[in-house]
């Protein structure tokens, strides 16, 4: 492994409006997260948690401070090398979903392979095989929007772990589904983390989901307020 | 990446069909519709024009009575010196045909029908470019001796005979028993509506003699061998006839000589305006078509920003996207394109006949149709995509 930690904040802040107006949405963060670790971010609601997953997913840019991904400063590079950062290091999860509603299971996941630029045949045998990983064999010709919400949720982590990212950024996964289906989701995320050594950070409200990562981080008012990590450091 | 973006593409055209479909129809409608418009506005118009051209090409009437413009004045009739005078003295000619015309009632048996008798020479057949395809022209003794022969035109034989032969047949026109000896090649109607085959020819001596009981003629008609040389010829038989008829310097035209090219000059400009106002019409369709896609377009926009985070979150770069959605509208526009060509085609290929005109096909008009709403299919499709594809990636997740 690499000499540089995965993911370092550094006095990274980020600021919504202008004036007096202007909302500190982070004020300040410094973090820092390792290869194969499974961390719960945590926290109430304005906290800064998910604005920090974006920053984190390079989906969202900070307005001070750095964000270094295996030490190179991702504030110098340009949207398209974003793009490519996310191609081929990050997946994500997210409460929504955000699979194409009317293409087939399938096809959503040979997304992101089709922009890695994989080959038809090699793409089908991995996107059938990261189905079959989430226990959703059979279903590949089904479109997104007939799939129940575990369902769709579970083609989303397929559709994040079938290019084996070093990162999967979950912002609140099981947001939007049952206990049970909760449940079997945290598990299918545990088994990635521990099985492929694939980094997970995932975003959430409940105390029994974060139970599940090795490490939780606690946002308050923009700043991280606990994090278990620094208690054994 | 090109072939990836084809892929992604047509993909998304699969899975959004009725979107695509649509999307297609607004250009199927606005370049069938403009197609069709201008095909048959030129198909009029050239139906209106060939009729002209039917009448014979390099054609110049001179007929008794002023010009249009002038105070009306007695219409002295020419006489058969007239014609030949013009085709003595007047280079440059290719037929000279006096024409003496009368009304009269065309005897078969007990089948009668009230037509028009044009006395004439064989300058006629050169002169109008009207052939004879049965039988003969007149010889020169039946001009000569003013002679009861006659050739008849196709509606004449179709009131007086049927579908029989007419050849070697005998009929009377008035009191005047008469041999047919030809039958002359159909026209059809002329722009005005007049049936041009609806008349008998006879030699002029005859008409003049036995059914007029005169010596004049009506009008006369100039075939000129080159079309350049019809304005010199026109001026030409214009101091001919003023010498001839003795008009002194100053005093107003007792005669007009026309061409063809007037009146199609004259049926062209009225052509020109039904022209503008198909166009008018064409070019509304175009933007009614224009209008349809760019909406189906703006409506999509929403649910394509959410697309496009989404493409931007997995690694798509925004060339990526942009390529994908630019390949998308220009499938979707040659498809509509070329469907809206063919529809148009046929539809006006089938409205031409029904109604008579000849079809002609306007290679321009369907570049311009299919280029305008290609250029609004992409246009529309494109600039929603590039402002999305600019956003950071969570503003376009987010775009509710």
């Amino acid at each position: 492994m690499s000499a540089h930690p995965l993911i370092e904040l550094r006095k990274v802040t980020k600021v919504y409006g202008a004036g007096e107006a202007a909302v500190h949405a982070l004020a300040g963060i410094d973090l820092q997260i390792d290869d194969g670790e499974f961390v719960a971010v945590m926290g109430p609601s304005g906290s800064g948690k998910s604005t920090c997953m974006n920053i984190l997913g390079c989906l969202d840019t900070p307005t001070a401070g750095h964000y270094l991904f295996r030490g190179a400063d991702v504030g110098t590079l340009s949207r398209d090398q974003l793009s490519l950062l996310r191609r081929y290091y990050i997946g994500f999860v997210f409460q929504g979903f955000n699979l194409l509603k009317r293409t087939t299971a399938r096809e959503n996941l040979e997304l992101p392979l089709v922009y890695r630029g994989v080959a038809p045949a090699e793409r089908r045998e991995r996107a059938l095989a990261a189905l079959a990983q989430v226990g959703l064999e059979g279903r590949e010709n089904h479109s997104a929007s007939e799939l129940s919400g575990g369902q769709q949720q579970r083609v989303a982590i397929a559709r994040a772990l079938v290019t084996e990212p070093s990162v999967i950024f979950a912002d609140e996964p099981t947001g939007n589904l049952d206990s049970a289906r909760s449940h079997e989701i945290m598990k299918l995320l545990s088994d990635l983390n521990a099985q492929k050594n694939i980094t997970i950070v995932l975003v959430t409200h409940e105390e029994d989901i974060a139970a599940f990562a090795k490490r939780q981080i606690r946002f308050l008012d923009g700043h991280i307020e606990t994090d278990t990590a620094q208690v054994h450091a | 990446m090109i072939a990836n973006a084809f892929l992604l593409a047509l993909r998304e055209i699969r899975n959004n069909v009725l979107r695509a479909g649509l999307t297609t129809l607004g250009i199927v409608i606005g370049v069938a519709a403009v197609i069709a418009m201008v095909t048959l506005g030129s198909g009029a118009t050239k139906s209106v024009t060939s009729d002209i051209a039917s009448m014979g090409r390099n054609l110049i009437i001179v007929s008794p009575g002023g010009n249009r413009r002038g105070p009306p004045t007695a219409a002295t009739p020419f006489k058969d010196d007239d014609a030949q005078a013009i085709a003595r003295e007047i280079p440059g000619l290719l037929a000279v045909a006096p024409q003496a015309e009368q009304s009269a009632v065309a005897v078969n048996a007990n089948q009668n029908h009230n037509t028009r008798i044009i006395g004439t020479t064989n300058a006629f057949f050169t002169a109008r470019e009207w052939p004879v395809i049965a039988g003969r022209v007149f010889t020169t003794a039946e001009l000569r001796g003013g002679k009861s022969v006659c050739i008849i035109g196709q509606t004449v034989r179709k009131e007086l005979f049927g579908s029989q032969d007419v050849v070697g047949a005998k009929i009377r026109i008035n009191k005047v028993s008469c041999d047919v000896i030809g039958l002359l090649e159909p026209k059809g109607q002329t722009t005005f509506g007049q049936d041009q085959d609806d008349m008998v020819l006879m030699p002029l001596e005859t008409v003049q003699r036995r059914l007029a009981g005169n010596n004049d003629v009506n009008v006369i008609m100039v075939s000129v061998a080159n079309p350049r040389g019809v304005d010199r010829a026109k001026v030409m038989i214009e101091q001919l006839m003023r010498e001839r008829r003795h008009l002194a310097a100053g005093v107003a035209d007792d005669f007009s000589v026309d061409d063809m090219r007037e009146i199609t000059r004259m049926v062209e400009s009225t052509t020109a305006i039904m022209t503008a106002f198909l166009s008018a019409v064409a070019a509304v369709s175009l933007l009614v078509g224009g209008i349809g896609i760019m909406n189906i377009m703006l409506v999509s926009v929403t649910e394509r920003t959410r697309e496009i985070g989404i493409r931007l979150a997995i690694g798509a770069r925004a060339r990526d996207v942009l390529l994908q959605f630019l390949i998308e509208a220009v499938v979707m526009s040659a498809f509509g394109g070329i469907v809206g060509v063919i529809i148009g085609l046929a539809g006006s290929a089938a409205a031409s006949s029904a109604l008579g005109f000849p079809f002609v096909f306007q290679p321009a008009i369907v570049i311009i149709a299919v280029a305008f709403s290609a250029a609004v299919g992409v246009g529309f499709g494109y600039f929603p995509a590039r402002r999305a594809a600019r956003l950071d990636p969570i503003e376009a997740l987010r775009h509710e």
